[in-house]
């Protein structure tokens, strides 16, 4: 149980992805989470704007599934497992965001300054997270895959476009990162 | 219930993803600030281990629960597409901290927050449906 309630270094969080693929791939069913977001807009009945979403979602019912689970999961995590959510950062990182006016870091996985009350019901936080969601939504369909498809299903099976696709993530998380979180928060 | 054993498999990858610490935002900046091993080695070692298994599927060795041969979708090919999509991708996961599955693990953390992110996902995947065609693939 004390193995448990402590947090999980690396070596036994990305194996146990591997292991979550293996079982989507051994369940007959391609790993990825971003199709999940086309699948609920056609559930939503955008196949009356755009053929585009005319699909059978039935046939994609087993992810809807997955995805249950994972708030489940998320719930049960939050609630249950994880009796504190401090995290062991590097200093430099949490000097930088001590600079640019990130309080209380590294006390809980997400900082109050983004995902706190104040900063939901203010304009500008609130646009930050529809932004960063639209953004996420279509750059995964543009892409063709998200964190899931591309860079864990797509490299492990050397497909090259994943690679190019793994290479964008990290343009862009790297531009959002030194660029845009400054210029929102200093 | 057939489907019951994704429930379960996302229930699972979820407290993984929790336990992990691979959902907060603060390991996002870390990595991309290049500051930390800590998402580097999650990822890095998924991908090795993933390897070996596609492996175990591509030899035959390990086939699906119906006893088909298991061959992962070969993803698009677009140049462009790809590298242009997954950088607005990366805008935005650098931004929140979220991708496309943590979004829904989110939610049993930070439920308001998560919705609307989980919200503006759908509007992007939906405006990107209406305008594929006009895009350059």
């Amino acid at each position: 149980m004390e193995t448990i309630l402590q947090p999980w270094p690396w070596y036994v969080g990305g194996p146990l992805i591997a292991i979550t693929l293996f079982l989507y791939f051994y369940f007959g069913k391609n790993f990825g989470a971003s199709t999940n977001f086309e699948t609920l807009c056609t559930m939503s009945g955008a196949g009356k704007v755009s053929d585009y979403f005319k699909k059978d979602w039935k046939e994609r019912d087993f992810a809807i599934f997955f995805v249950v689970g994972l708030v489940i999961g998320g719930f049960i995590a939050s609630n249950f497992l994880i009796p504190n959510q401090e995290i062991t950062l590097d200093s430099n990182t949490i000097s930088e965001l001590n600079e640019l006016g990130f309080t209380r870091v590294a006390q809980q996985y997400f900082p109050t300054e983004i995902f706190g009350y104040q900063a939901i019901t203010s304009v500008k936080g609130f646009l930050i997270l529809i932004i960063s969601g639209i953004l996420i939504g279509f750059g995964t369909r543009y892409a063709g895959g998200c964190t899931s498809g591309h860079a864990i299903t797509g490299l492990s099976s050397l497909q090259w476009p994943s690679l190019l696709a793994v290479i964008g993530f990290f343009i862009g998380g790297i531009l959002a990162t030194w660029f845009v979180i400054p210029l929102l928060f200093s | 219930m057939k489907n019951s054993r994704f429930l379960f498999l996302g229930i699972f990858f979820a407290i993984v993803l929790s336990k992990s610490q691979a959902i907060s935002w603060y390991r996002f900046y870390e990595m991309f600030t290049f500051q930390s091993f800590h998402m580097f080695g999650i990822i890095g070692s998924a991908v090795v281990i993933s390897a070996i298994f596609m492996q175990l599927f591509k030899r035959e060795i390990v086939k699906d629960i119906n006893g088909k041969v298991i061959s992962p979708k070969k993803k698009k090919k677009g140049i462009f597409s790809t590298l242009f999509g997954g950088t607005l991708f990366g805008l935005g996961w650098g931004v929140s901290g979220a991708c496309a599955a943590p979004i829904f693990v989110i939610l049993g953390f930070q439920p308001i927050a998560a919705l609307l992110l989980l919200l503006g996902a759908l509007l992007g995947a939906f405006l990107y449906g209406i305008i594929s065609k006009k895009l350059p693939q």
